[in-house]
């Protein structure tokens, strides 16, 4: 399946992916009822969480698939104020080659890339450009990232900016006050008026779970984001003091499926921030086995929002194919 | 499958844990093993195979104990228990910390043995098995610390024979052997047949910490060699772990011989999803309830029971959990249901789900078992009725059973409506319903929000059939510790010898029975005279019979509202009891002296003291605090005294008032209800206290008195299935009878063993009483939003 994107003409991102697609999430009303039955036992989900690593292990060969897939959904990321074109080019060149070529050729495997890049508006361009042809797309952080708090019209405007110049996704984030004030309307709002605003790219609704306050929160903005036509919920800007989380995983991938099971759409789901070691992207994915299923395992419906994972899941791969435990500056920096 | 197969599959593959060290364990030790007694390991005898019960293969031979190798070792455990009991707390502390240590430094060896000889997945015996029993021994390392500060006037048991089961077989040896050796006892342990070899690596650091001979010996063997122990006269205490019917066997085998005696037996604990749960949450704790250890736990959630709105959802929700599940080989760390303990559970739990599943719908996930070994795939039946027999029956294996409820007072009565008392728990996002509903259950331990949390500092233990006594905490050290007080050997005690005169001085007046807080004629009518010191005829007591008996309970059982009241409104009326007693001291002290003889002096002082332990309780009433326990999580393990129920007494027949009230005062005051059954020789002086409590604003039905012949109600009595405890201090050697009687429903009974003490000592009121008046019940409660 071909499309173009209506305003730019460019090819959209999904149809360079190898995954099946889904229909996109279309939102619903606005179900208060539903959002008010919301509960998630704060001590029950860290227990789930915590014992989670102690049940599911994989090894050997299995470890390397797993980390390979792990590469092919992450997000490589990088939201810096010191960002230039030359960085972003290097960064796009490492999305596009992610592993040292011997390593993949030891695996038997090729064609892995990362998920995506994501970049701030200013390096859409220049990032877009340096994708061509490699399938990657790029993502934008918008609407005011990290914070969100700038006026209304521009954070929606900043997203048709950053669509013309050829983002594929975007991350946005949600007005947290909505949240804690319990404002769930205009949370919905937001979400409708954002996802709108995107057109055909994907919207990601960033939550900022770490100032959430409850996990009851995480779980009724998860709800409400997602009847707002959000294509992934996403954790975390990195920005916070405290960014993805196991628990806050699980809250957010359980209000993925029972969004599905009452609607059949599936949204997509991204951890972000925080996530720098191989072993715990791979507790993720088991996470993500065990509450979503298969389906989720994709880079359709999966996403890491990472910047120094990739370089621990290097080092890992390697230790598999020679047996030795690697060093950094054996793999290309990104 | 290549890396790339695999990615695409994104399967998990195995990841075993390596079985070498400990398989060259069993090497070392020849692949077979004798019985460690006296510090030292015999040599092997007559062998019987220790299989892995995932392959069948056999892991090592064990020897079958023997009739005089348990002589020798209740021998050993005898020379060494006053020692070990003469060494100071700290020194006691020393050898305990240093078991701690060593089970810590050789965990994994423990944990792969544990799940080769057990089945169960290397995640339990690693990440919570294991941790756990080094936290029992580091616990009770400090108990044996703290006691001789803390626990003045009581004193060890001595040798205590100990009874394990195969489910948790380290656990379970660290529950029993860390408290007994705290408080200055010796152990002869039998593990389990099938699952004895960490026993075994147990003994060998038991010898690394140097801990003196004799202190811990361990034999192992099939149930004959348990009923060795059991039946051994050397033995003071068995503790025992296990089924409900062989604690049935061993409560009637050692009644009578003055063992003291621990159970903790089955369960069919109930799981309760109200509608407001957190329901994944709620999905998820099942799988730690029922899916633990391949459901081989006496305190398994294994009766759900859900709101019925929320039933439909809940169980498509689990039916998709179960799904997931990974079944297989133990020593796999990505395995959550591993192999059952041998074939004979196999085909007891494949049975009993082939012959009564139909009573509702079966379902089990479609993922494939592996070829050979013991496993059972996860089990759910829903749409079974509380008749349903797989309701009612305990499993023992993966299997829930699951029903549906209407009201939060449905949910208690469904959750109560079984022979057990184990565990309980409870899921509701709303703190008033938990709070409310987690003392109505009845189990010792009540898990809300979460479910099989387990801690050295909280109590574990049932109520009903699923035994008594408690393991872990303060109150836990109980069964292994005895007041010390000063006894005398029974005596029967006989009535005043009757003469010829047979009228009555004065207006007759007519004593009788004083049942739900009337007044009562003996259902069979007939009355014995009761003769005075000088052989005037006082009057005639009735005669009770069993249905007199089966009066009294039912009364003392609907009187439940007593239990309810605050211990400040159970204070006021003990207190008024006492006033209204007061007001008769001195026609009571007459009362007293004409039906003893004596001196009245003695009278007047009995009455006195009768008084002020009316005082005693009633200060008690609201003074028996409970605790917040601190247990390792967010959250409070609360350990409320919860009345223990119906109480039946047999009153002490030398003290006719002050008996009485030393074994209802406290009884009551701790909202129980009791069935008292007056001094036999002299009976009046209890029916003339009925006028006092019916002056006093006693409910019905809270004090119930009868009269007539110990002998003849002391197997009625002792039991009745709806009697909860059983107390004898008749100057009657009953012991026997109502320890063997009160088999049937697993009652606790507190019998004299044919001593007798002083009624008028101070030490026969306080705490020894209040804590045989009460069950501690844990109550977990994490919290955190």
């Amino acid at each position: 399946m071909q499309t173009n994107h209506p305003q730019t003409g460019v090819t959209t991102a999904q149809n360079h992916l190898p995954q099946v697609q889904e229909p996109r999430n279309p939102g619903t009303d606005l179900d208060m009822d539903w959002v008010a039955s919301v509960q998630a036992n704060t001590s029950a989900i860290e227990r789930r969480a915590a014992t989670l690593p102690g049940r599911r292990s994989v090894k050997k060969e299995f470890q390397a698939a797993w980390l390979l897939k792990a590469i092919t959904c992450i997000d490589l990321t990088t939201l810096a104020g010191d960002d230039t074109p030359g960085r972003v080019r290097r960064l796009c060149a490492k999305a596009a080659n992610p592993v040292r070529a011997d390593i993949l050729e030891a695996l038997g495997v090729s064609g892995i890339h990362t998920g995506a890049i994501c970049v701030y508006h200013e390096m859409v361009a220049t990032a877009v450009d340096a994708l061509h042809g490699t399938g990657i797309p790029v993502a934008a952080v918008s609407t005011g990232f990290p914070a969100g708090l700038s006026p209304f019209a521009l954070r929606v405007a900043e997203i048709e900016e950053s669509v013309k110049a050829g983002a594929e996704e975007i991350d946005i984030v949600i007005s947290r006050r909505h949240v804690l004030t319990g404002n769930w309307q205009a949370l919905y709002d937001e979400m409708r008026a954002f996802r709108a605003a995107a057109g055909n790219a994907h919207v990601k609704a960033i939550l900022a779970t770490g100032e959430l306050a409850t996990l009851r929160n995480v779980a009724r903005a998860s709800l409400i984001c997602m009847m707002g036509g959000a294509d992934f919920i996403k954790t975390s800007t990195g920005k916070e003091s405290v960014n993805a989380t196991l628990p806050v995983t699980l809250v957010m991938i359980r209000a993925i499926r029972d969004y599905h099971e009452a609607t059949g759409f599936r949204v997509g789901y991204k951890p972000a921030g925080g996530i720098s070691k191989a072993k715990d992207a791979l507790t993720y994915l088991a996470l993500i086995k065990e509450e979503l299923g298969n389906r989720w395992l994709q880079p359709d419906l999966f996403r890491f929002g990472a910047s120094s994972l990739l370089g621990d899941i290097e080092r890992q791969l390697e230790h598999h194919v020679t047996g030795r435990y690697s060093a950094s500056y054996r793999h290309a920096a990104g | 499958m290549n890396v790339s197969e695999i990615f695409e599959t994104m399967d998990y593959g195995p990841a075993p844990e390596a079985a070498g060290e400990a398989l060259a364990w069993l090497v070392d030790g020849g692949d077979k093993f004798g019985l460690f007694i006296d510090g030292d390991f015999t040599k092997p005898g007559k062998t019987f195979p220790s299989r892995n019960p995932a392959t069948g293969e056999t892991l090592a031979l064990l020897t079958q104990a023997r009739e005089k190798d348990i002589d020798l070792a209740v021998a050993a455990a005898r020379k060494a228990q006053p020692k070990w009991a003469r060494l100071s707390g700290h020194a006691r502390a020393k050898y305990i910390y240093a078991l701690a240590r060593l089970v810590q430094k050789h965990a994994r060896l423990f944990a792969v043995l544990e799940s080769l000889d057990n089945g169960k997945p290397i995640r339990e015996s690693r990440d919570i098995d294991i941790p756990l029993v080094a936290r029992h021994f580091y616990y009770h390392a400090g108990m044996a610390q703290l006691a001789e500060a803390e626990m003045p006037n009581t004193e060890p048991l001595g040798v205590c024979g100990q009874i394990i089961p195969w489910n948790f077989p380290l656990l379970m040896l660290s529950w029993k052997i860390a408290p007994a050796l705290a408080m200055g006892n010796t152990v002869v342990l039998k593990p389990a047949e099938y699952t004895s070899l960490t026993a075994l690596l147990f003994a060998q650091i038991c010898q690394e910490a140097g801990l003196p001979k004799g202190v811990v010996n361990i034999v192992t063997g099939d149930g004959a060699v348990g009923e060795m122990i059991v039946n051994h006269p050397d033995i003071n205490k068995i503790a025992f772990t296990g089924s409900t019917a062989v604690g049935r066997r061993i409560r009637q085998a050692t009644a009578g011989s003055g063992k003291s005696l621990t159970l903790e037996l089955g369960g069919k604990s109930p799981y309760i999803v109200f509608d407001d749960a957190d329901i994944d949450s709620a999905v998820e704790g099942l799988v730690d309830a029922i899916w633990f250890n391949q459901g081989q736990v006496c305190c398994a959630g294994s009766r759900l029971l859900v709101q019925e709105g929320i039933a439909e959802r809940f169980y498509a929700k689990l039916k998709a959990r179960m799904d997931g599940m990974r079944i297989g080989d133990p020593l796999d760390k990505c395995i959550d249901v591993g192999a059952l303990v041998d074939p004979v559970q196999l085909k007891t739990i494949t049975d009993l789900v082939d012959k009564h599943g139909g009573d509702g719908e079966v379902y089990q996930p479609a993922t494939p078992l592996p070829e050979n070994g013991c496993f059972y795939p996860p089990t759910l039946i829903t749409g079974l009725q509380t008749s349903s027999v797989l309701m009612q029956e305990e499993i023992f294996g993966p299997v829930l059973v699951a029903t549906t409820f209407r009201t939060p007072a449905e949910a208690v009565e469904l959750a109560n409506n079984t022979r057990y008392g184990l565990a309980a728990t409870l899921w509701s996002e709303n703190v008033n319903l938990a709070l409310d509903v987690a003392p109505k259950l009845v189990a010792g331990v009540v898990w809300v929000n979460a479910t099989n949390l387990f801690d050295a500092a909280a109590g574990f233990g049932g109520n009903r059939e699923s035994g008594f006594g408690r393991e872990g905490g303060w109150e836990g050290l109980q069964a292994y510790t005895k007041r010390k007080i000063t006894t005398k050997p029974l005596k029967q005690i006989a009535p005043q010898p009757g003469s010829e005169k047979t009228e009555v001085d004065g207006l007759d007046r007519t004593a009788k029975l004083f049942v739900g807080g009337k007044q009562a004629r003996p259902d069979g009518g007939y009355s014995a005279p009761v003769w005075s010191r000088r052989g005037d005829l006082l009057g005639h007591a009735p005669i009770s019979n069993r249905k007199d008996v089966r009066n009294a309970v039912e009364a003392a059982r609907g009187a439940k509202g007593w239990a309810n009241m605050s211990g400040h409104q159970r204070a006021q009326i003990l207190y008024y009891i006492g006033e209204n007693l007061s007001a008769r001291a001195d026609e009571f002290a007459d009362r007293i002296h004409d039906l003893t003889g004596g001196q009245r002096k003695t009278a007047v002082a009995e009455v006195e003291t009768a008084i002020s332990r009316l005082f005693t309780y009633a200060a008690w009433a609201d003074k028996l605090d409970g605790a917040a326990k601190s247990v390792p999580i967010r959250g409070v393990a609360l350990a409320m005294n919860e009345p223990v129920g119906v109480i039946g007494a047999f009153c002490p027949d030398d003290a006719p008032l002050l008996g009485l009230i030393s074994v209802a005062a406290p009884a009551i005051a701790m909202g129980n209800r009791i069935v008292a059954v007056a001094s036999q020789p002299f009976p009046l002086a209890a029916t003339d206290f009925y006028q006092v409590l019916e002056t006093s604003d006693l409910p019905g039905g809270v004090v119930n008195i009868l009269t007539g012949d110990h002998n003849e109600l002391a197997p009625h009595l002792a039991g009745h299935a709806d009697v909860d405890a059983l107390w004898l201090f008749s100057s009657s050697d009953l012991s026997a009878v109502i320890e063997h009687e009160s088999a049937g429903n697993l009652k606790r009974t507190w019998v004299n063993n044919a001593r007798t003490r002083d009624w008028m000592s101070p030490t026969s009121e306080g705490r020894e009483f209040l804590a045989h008046a009460t069950e501690v019940k844990t109550i977990w409660v994490p919290y955190g939003e």
